[in-house]
């Protein structure tokens, strides 16, 4: 019964979002204010009635409703309530359903929160939202309807995939949906704005908290898909340039890019049309992740539903909405007049170049995806393209970025001298060659590139601080000070985004470099020395969990002859889906995490695996702080009196520079 | 019952990545080794190097790699040894050659047509200064305007 419910729900959410689609835009066309105002209350009706269609599934997960086949596929009685809960979206159908129900939340959000947006665009934002809508409910019934029955229940299910049960997959998809559907709302505005034809500051102060919100999500759920890979997976990677991975990426890299040009739009109006222009690809790059998880064209540790069919269907979307788009950029892209000019040196061109980097970055990323598919298609070749290519053609961009961006982030508006912010930055740029030297001097013999970007992470952290310390001005330390804390949130999101992109990429360079790996066959109570430890496997036993067995090792780790911790690596064996896993053993610390893998029985003892990986926790640690940052910015005055945008907009007065 | 599930986990555990038995006594072949397995792909796999992968023929590739070496083969030809079998699929980096260059000259090419494109608009809408757009004075209103604000 509450299956038929949230069916039929889903099939009223179908109807509400093609009302939504046609009716506020036909009114926005006509000059009808009903019809137009007829968006807001639809949203919000599309978002409950999605959210009961949700709750519903969730119900018959949680209750182990054998009769649907999506929970007999994806679940057991056995499974702990939590992956009970999370399998809800561990499967294509689920997921799906969690996609269209965060997209009809931010389409609700802006019907909610967009009250200070003129009727019109406000109108044609939440039609086009709405048609993003049509198409994936659409979808979702039409080729992965989650609530079909079964005719012979079986008594239990088939369980879901043992590698998905991990608190990392109950946190991981919402965000990365968050991200992935947040850019949705960017890509109605762009498309309303088309509509319009105009895009002024007001605009740019729309679009950029949404960019922003959906920025931080990416960066969230990327972060915690990549960790979580680093404890799953069991040789402690944390990223491997899989397509899947690749699609989260590919939308974070050109959101990070449009978030930046937003800035331009509202503060000196202009790069305009290239905003747009962002915002589209930013979705288009969304749609063409949905694509590749989804189609199973390219091959990928974590592809979902391998089905063709599904995946014509999300290209068909993808051709319909980017062709669409860029039809209509085509046709009024020229209109987007620019008001404020900017010289060669400003900051305005620094965030072109942050833009060029950003923007071409992706589409490294983007052709090294597609390039096997495409080498098969037209060239009649089957390759390969991995992480080697990955971080040869992708790794300069970064290096590039990061060297210009403390000084591009301290380059006035309009016109700029770059001596006078070279002379602050001098310390920093000092600090960085010499963290570089330190670290080369230390790996001697190891590859020159981790100590460099070592160098360029000190350099982004302290030219971050320098930007900070220089918007205090000048005068006695306690003024400064008191100017320093009531600077605006979106200056201190500035720095905390960037100091966090720093410790990011030092994460990175440090394990990459340092990392120390220890393979050999542990023999019980025999002792051996790695580093500064001294390891002893004491026992491996057998221990039952909930729906699966394990094998149980008890690792003594002593560091510098004193007893640091006892860790418990595992091989568990999941029966109902004939799986095995292994679960490592982490004792993480701010300057190093030692890693313990369990490995198979051999020659009376058990391989065993410990890797020391130095700095390690810095990577997800620097991911958070840039998602702080972002949240920092998102809570800036400026976005919450929002009604100052549309102030006396009839006067003649230049936009102020900052 | 439980005994029968170690049994079956036993039989259906894969071999994880490299085991210490496969390794070579030499150091510096053995990091060779380790190096070059980075590069290829595991054939039966969907995305793993054979250093990772835990499929049996992941394996097989690795001891083989770790034969050519102690043979007395380059990195490269080992490398080229394992691609005349099976082809340039197991390469995880593909070579530059014939339509290949596009995959690797199409970041940098774009690189430097972006940033031409970039200084042409920037200097053109730089110039825009003599035809009405902003201007470094002020206009009359702005003038009106700040002597407003300044007697605030």
């Amino acid at each position: 019964m509450i299956t038929e419910l949230g069916h039929f729900t889903l099939i009223l959410a179908f109807a509400v979002s093609v009302f939504q689609m046609v009716v506020p835009l036909v009114g926005a066309h006509k000059g009808w204010p009903e019809w137009m105002a007829a968006a807001g209350p639809a949203a919000t009706a599309q978002f409950l009635l999605t959210a009961v269609s949700f709750t519903a599934l969730t119900i018959a997960f949680v209750t182990s409703d054998f009769s649907l086949s999506l929970v007999t596929n994806n679940s057991h009685t056995l499974k702990p309530m939590l992956y009970k809960i999370s399998g809800v979206w561990g499967n294509h159908e689920g997921s799906l359903l969690l996609w269209v129900l965060i997209l009809t939340l931010f389409g609700a959000s802006a019907a909610w929160f967009g009250g200070n947006l003129p009727p019109r665009l406000r109108a044609r934002v939440l039609g086009v939202q709405s048609a993003i809508g049509v198409a994936f409910f659409a979808f979702i019934l039409f080729t992965s309807n989650p609530f079909l029955r079964l005719e012979n229940p079986p008594m239990n299910g088939g369980d879901l995939n043992p590698l998905l049960q991990d608190p990392g997959l109950a946190f991981h998809p919402p965000f990365l949906y968050l991200g992935y559907v947040g850019l949705s709302m960017s890509f109605s505005f762009a498309v309303a704005a088309l509509l319009e034809g105009r895009v002024d500051a007001a605009w740019g102060r729309w679009v950029r908290p949404w960019t922003l919100a959906a920025w931080l999500f990416l960066t969230v759920g990327i972060g915690l898909g990549s960790w979580w890979a680093y404890y799953e997976l069991g040789w402690g990677g944390f990223w491997f340039w899989d397509p899947v991975e690749n699609a989260s990426f590919m939308p974070w890299l050109i959101s990070a890019a449009l978030l930046h040009c937003a800035i331009v739009v509202e503060k000196r109006e202009t790069l305009k049309s290239w905003t747009i222009l962002l915002a589209i690809l930013a979705f288009g790059f969304s749609l063409i992740g949905t694509f590749i998880v989804r189609s199973g064209v390219i091959t990928s540790v974590h592809a979902f539903a391998n089905d063709p069919e599904r995946g014509i269907f999300v290209l068909l979307i993808l051709g319909v909405f980017m062709g669409g788009a860029f039809l209509l950029f085509a046709l009024r892209a020229g209109a987007m007049e620019a008001k404020g000019i900017f010289g060669l040196v400003s900051r305005e061109s620094a965030l072109v170049v942050n833009n060029l980097f950003l923007v071409v970055s992706c589409f490294v990323v983007f052709i090294g995806t597609i390039w096997p598919l495409l080498a098969e298609m037209f060239l009649d070749r089957t390759l390969s393209v991995g992480p080697p290519f990955f971080n040869a053609a992708f790794t300069p961009f970064i290096f590039v970025l990061a060297v210009i961006l403390p000084i591009g982030a301290m380059l006035p508006w309009k016109r700029a001298k770059i001596a006078r912010v070279l002379k602050p930055l001098l310390p920093g740029a000092v600090l960085a060659v010499a963290a570089a030297l330190l670290a080369y001097a230390i790996a001697s013999g190891q590859s020159a590139l981790g100590p460099v970007f070592i160098g360029l992470a000190v350099w982004l952290v302290a030219g971050a601080v320098v930007d900070l310390a220089s918007r205090t001005g000048r005068g006695a330390i306690g003024d400064r000070l008191g100017r320093l804390v009531r600077l605006p949130r979106a200056d201190w999101g500035k720095t905390i985004g960037h100091a966090g992109f720093g410790l990011t990429l030092f994460g990175i360079a440090a394990v990459t470099t340092y990392q120390t790996e220890d393979i050999r066959v542990a023999r019980i109570g025999e002792s051996f020395t790695f580093g500064a430890y001294e390891i002893t496997l004491t026992d491996v036993r057998q221990v039952d969990g909930p729906n699966y067995v394990s094998l149980m090792g008890s690792v003594e780790v002593l560091e510098n002859g004193t007893p640091l911790a006892t860790l418990h690596p595992e091989r568990r064996f999941y029966p109902v889906a004939g799986m095995p896993t292994t679960e490592a053993a982490i004792n993480g610390g701010v300057t190093r995490d030692v890693y313990v893998v369990l490995g198979e029985p051999q020659r009376g003892g058990f391989a065993l695996r410990t890797y020391i990986k130095p700095f390690a926790n810095w990577i997800w640690g620097g991911a958070i702080i840039m998602a702080l940052g972002g949240l920092m910015s998102l809570s800036d005055r400026r976005y919450r009196v929002a009604a100052g945008a549309r102030r006396r907009r009839a006067e003649p007065v230049g936009v102020p520079a900052e | 019952m439980k005994r029968l599930l170690l049994v079956l986990m036993l039989l259906a555990s894969p071999l994880w990545a490299v085991q210490p038995d496969e390794m070579l006594d030499d150091p510096v072949l053995e990091a060779r080794a380790r190096e070059i397995s980075a590069g290829l792909r595991c054939l039966v796999c969907r995305n793993e190097s054979i250093d990772e992968s835990n499929a049996e023929l992941a394996r097989d590739l690795r001891l083989l790699v770790r034969e050519r070496l102690v043979e007395g083969d380059t990195n490269v030809e080992t490398v080229d040894y394992i691609v005349a079998r099976y082809g340039e699929y197991v390469l995880l980096r593909p070579n530059a050659q014939g339509a290949n260059l596009l995959l690797w000259l199409a970041g940098p090419a774009l690189v430097l047509l972006g940033l031409g494109l970039s200084v042409g608009f920037i200097r053109k809408q730089a110039r825009r200064r003599d035809v009405g757009g902003e201007t470094d004075t002020l206009s009359k209103a702005e003038e009106a305007r700040l002597r407003e604000i300044m007697r605030d």
